[in-house]
C-alpha cells in the first residue's frame, strides 16, 4: 500500500509512420510521456486508453514495450480497427491513461543462443529485448512479414543483432516457405532459447516445432483483453492442466510446455 | 462546509456510495495499485461459488459499441479458497466487503449463505439469481418471481445477521414483479440491475462472437435500461436500491441517486481505466457541492415530474 499512482495520464509525444511506407500501411510508432514507469522486462506490455475514445471503443489496449527509455515509452501500433486506428490518429499533445509495465517478460539468458520468431507486428516486444540485452550477439531475429520491411522497426534490430532475417510473405503460397523455414530455424536452435510473438497461427507452429525438436520455448500470447490487470477473466488461456491461466497476469509470456495450444483453443 | 457522501444501507454505514460490481473488480487485491481500496464505499467481490469454477471456452469477451459482451462463465476459485487467502487480505474491517453468490439450485445457494454467514470480514451476501435453476429446467432464477422469492428466503434463512441484497437481473417482462417477490423472500436490499442478454457474430468467419454465443452486455450502452429498472423498483419497493449499469462518472452517480438509489456500483467502467471507482468517489463530493446538494439523502428520489 500507500503507493496508489499506478495508472497515470501522459501526453502523447509524437505519432510517426514507421518507415517511408508506413502510413499507407498503416504502421506507426506512437511516443508517449514516460511518467516513471517501474523497471521493465523486455515482453511485458502496457494498457493504453487516449481520452479520445470517449465511451467508445470501451476497452483500453494493450501493447507490448517496444522501447523504454527513462524519459518515453514507444509503442509499435498497426492501425486494424476501431482503437488503433484513433491510437495511430492521435497528435502530440493529446492526452492518454496509461498504466504497465504488466505482465510476465521474456526469459533472459544472456550466454545462450537466442532465437528471436517474430511475426508481423509480433517484433515490438525483440527491438526492446535486443536494445537491453547485455549480449546482443547471441541473439538472431527470424521476420516473417507481410507490408514492406521498412514499415517495422527491422532495420536498426538488424544491426545490433548477430544475425537477422525476414521473410515477406506476398501471397499464401509462401506461408509453406516460410513455415519450412521456421522448422529449420527450431531445429537448429533446439539447444538455445526460442522467443516467439506473433500472430496465433504463427505462435501455434512455433509451439508444434517446438515440441517436435523438444526446444525451450516461449509464446507471447495476443488474447483479447478488457482491463489487463486480472480483473474480468477475460483473456485466459487453457493451461497444460485443462485450467484456464490470466494472460494478463500470468503472461502474456508463457513456455510453451505450460499450455495447451490446441489448434482450436 | 463539505457535501455529506454517506450512506446508510440495510444496516451498513458506507462512507460513500460508490461500491464495485461483481465480477469487474477480481477480489479487489487486483486493483489495489491503483487505488485505496478503503475509499471505497464497498467492494463486491467476484461471483463465487461452492466449489471452484473453470469458467467457460474462449472467446469471452466481445467489445460492442459503448458496452461490451462477457460470458466468463463464473469462473472463480470457490468460496473457501475465497475465505482462506483472499479475504484476510482485504481491508474488511474499513470498507464493508459484499460477496456475491452463485449456484444452480436452491439447496446450493443456502448452504453457500451459511457457510458465508459464519465470515466475519464479510459484510453482506449479494445473490445472482440469473443463473440458470438447474433443478427447474434451467430458467434463469430471475425470471419468475416465485422462484426469486423462495431463493431469497432460502438464503435469507441461512444468512444469520448478514444482510441479504438480490441482484435482479432485466432480462424479465416486469422487473418490478421481481423486485416485490425478492423483497417478500427477505432481501433487505435489492441490486439493479445485472447484465442484459445479448450477441454479436462475426460477418466474414460466420461465427458469433463468444465461444458461448450468448453473454451478457454491459456498459454506458445499458446505463438507460438501468435508470429505467432502477427508477421502476425504487417507486414499487421500500427496500433500499443499489444502482449498477453503465455508470462511469460521478454524474451518472447522481443520475440514480435522482431517481432513488442509495447506492451505486462501478461495473465495466473499472475496465476503462483500473483507478476509475477510486476517481469517481473522489470525485462526488466536490460535484455535489458545485451543485449544491447538502447529502445524498437530502437529493434522493428527488425526480420531479
Amino acid at each position: 500500500m500507500g503507493n496508489f499512482g499506478a495508472c497515470r495520464d501522459v501526453s502523447i509525444l509524437s505519432v510517426a509512420p514507421c518507415g517511408p511506407e508506413g502510413a499507407a500501411h498503416g504502421c506507426y510508432l506512437l511516443e508517449l510521456e514516460n511518467p516513471g514507469l517501474g523497471p521493465a522486462a523486455a515482453g511485458q506490455f502496457v494498457m493504453v486508453r487516449p481520452e479520445r475514445f470517449g465511451q467508445n471503443p470501451i476497452w483500453p489496449r494493450p501493447f507490448s514495450i517496444c522501447r523504454l527509455t527513462t524519459r518515453t515509452l514507444t509503442l509499435f501500433v498497426q492501425a486494424c480497427g476501431r482503437g488503433t486506428d484513433i491510437l495511430c490518429g492521435l497528435a502530440a499533445g493529446d492526452k492518454a491513461a496509461l498504466w504497465g509495465p504488466l505482465g510476465q517478460g521474456f526469459a533472459l539468458e544472456p550466454e545462450i543462443p537466442t532465437v528471436m520468431l517474430a511475426g508481423g507486428v509480433g517484433i515490438a516486444p525483440f527491438v526492446e529485448y535486443a536494445a537491453t540485452h547485455p549480449a546482443p550477439s547471441n541473439l538472431s531475429l527470424v521476420f516473417g512479414h507481410r507490408q514492406p520491411l521498412s514499415c517495422y522497426p527491422f532495420a536498426a534490430m538488424a544491426e545490433l543483432v548477430g544475425r537477422a532475417e525476414a521473410f515477406c510473405e506476398k501471397t499464401p503460397d509462401d506461408l509453406p516457405v516460410f513455415i519450412e523455414r521456421l522448422d529449420a530455424v527450431v531445429a537448429g536452435a533446439a539447444s538455445g532459447l526460442i522467443l516467439a510473438c506473433g500472430p496465433r497461427p504463427f505462435l501455434l507452429t512455433v509451439a508444434r516445432l517446438a515440441r517436435k525438436y523438444s526446444a525451450r520455448a516461449q509464446v507471447s500470447l495476443e488474447n483479447r483483453m478488457a482491463c489487463g490487470v486480472g480483473g474480468c477473466l477475460g483473456c485466459v488461456e487453457k493451461n497444460a492442466l485443462g485450467a484456464y491461466v490470466q494472460t494478463c497476469t500470468e503472461g502474456p509470456v508463457f513456455w510453451v510446455e505450460e499450455l495447451a495450444l490446441a489448434e482450436d483453443a | 462546509m463539505s457535501a455529506d457522501v454517506s450512506v446508510r444501507l440495510a444496516g451498513l454505514a458506507l462512507k460513500n456510495p460508490v461500491m464495485t460490481a461483481s465480477g469487474t473488480f477480481g477480489y479487489g487485491l487486483e486493483f489495489a495499485p491503483y487505488g485505496d481500496l478503503r475509499s471505497l464505499g464497498g467492494i463486491v467481490v467476484k461471483g463465487l461459488s461452492l466449489k471452484p469454477r473453470l469458467g467457460n471456452p474462449m472467446p469471452r469477451i466481445a467489445e460492442t459499441p459503448c458496452g461490451m459482451l462477457n460470458a466468463i462463465g463464473l469462473q472463480n476459485c470457490g468460496v473457501e479458497k475465497f475465505l482462506r487467502d483472499k479475504l484476510p487480505l482485504l481491508p474488511h474491517s474499513e470498507t464493508p466487503i459484499v460477496a456475491n453468490l452463485y449456484a444452480c439450485d436452491a439447496d446450493e445457494f443456502a448452504e453457500l449463505a451459511g457457510v458465508l454467514s459464519g465470515a466475519a470480514g464479510v459484510a453482506a451476501l449479494e445473490v445472482n439469481i440469473s443463473c440458470p435453476n438447474v433443478k427447474a429446467g434451467g430458467i434463469a432464477f430471475g425470471q419468475d418471481p416465485a422462484m426469486a422469492g423462495r431463493l431469497a428466503e432460502a438464503v435469507k434463512k441461512r444468512a444469520g445477521s448478514k444482510p441479504v441484497w438480490v441482484k435482479l437481473s432485466p432480462n424479465v417482462t416486469d422487473i418490478v414483479e421481481i423486485a416485490r417477490a425478492a423483497v417478500l423472500g427477505g432481501a433487505d436490499a435489492l441490486t439493479c440491475i445485472n447484465t442484459l442478454t445479448g450477441m454479436a457474430v462475426d460477418i466474414r468467419s460466420r461465427k458469433p462472437r463468444l465461444a458461448n454465443v450468448i453473454g451478457g452486455l454491459s456498459g454506458p450502452a445499458i446505463k438507460p435500461v438501468a435508470l429505467r429498472c432502477v427508477w421502476q423498483v425504487c417507486r414499487a419497493v421500500s427496500a433500499p436500491v443499489i444502482a449498477v449499469g453503465g455508470i462511469s462518472s460521478a454524474e451518472d452517480v447522481l443520475e440514480f441517486i435522482l431517481v432513488g438509489a442509495h447506492a451505486v456500483q462501478i461495473g465495466t467502467a473499472n475496465f476503462m481505466r483500473p483507478d476509475m471507482a477510486f476517481r469517481i468517489a473522489e470525485r462526488l463530493p466536490g460535484l455535489m457541492e458545485e451543485l449544491g446538494i447538502e447529502s445524498l439523502d437530502s437529493y434522493r428520489g428527488s425526480l420531479s415530474s
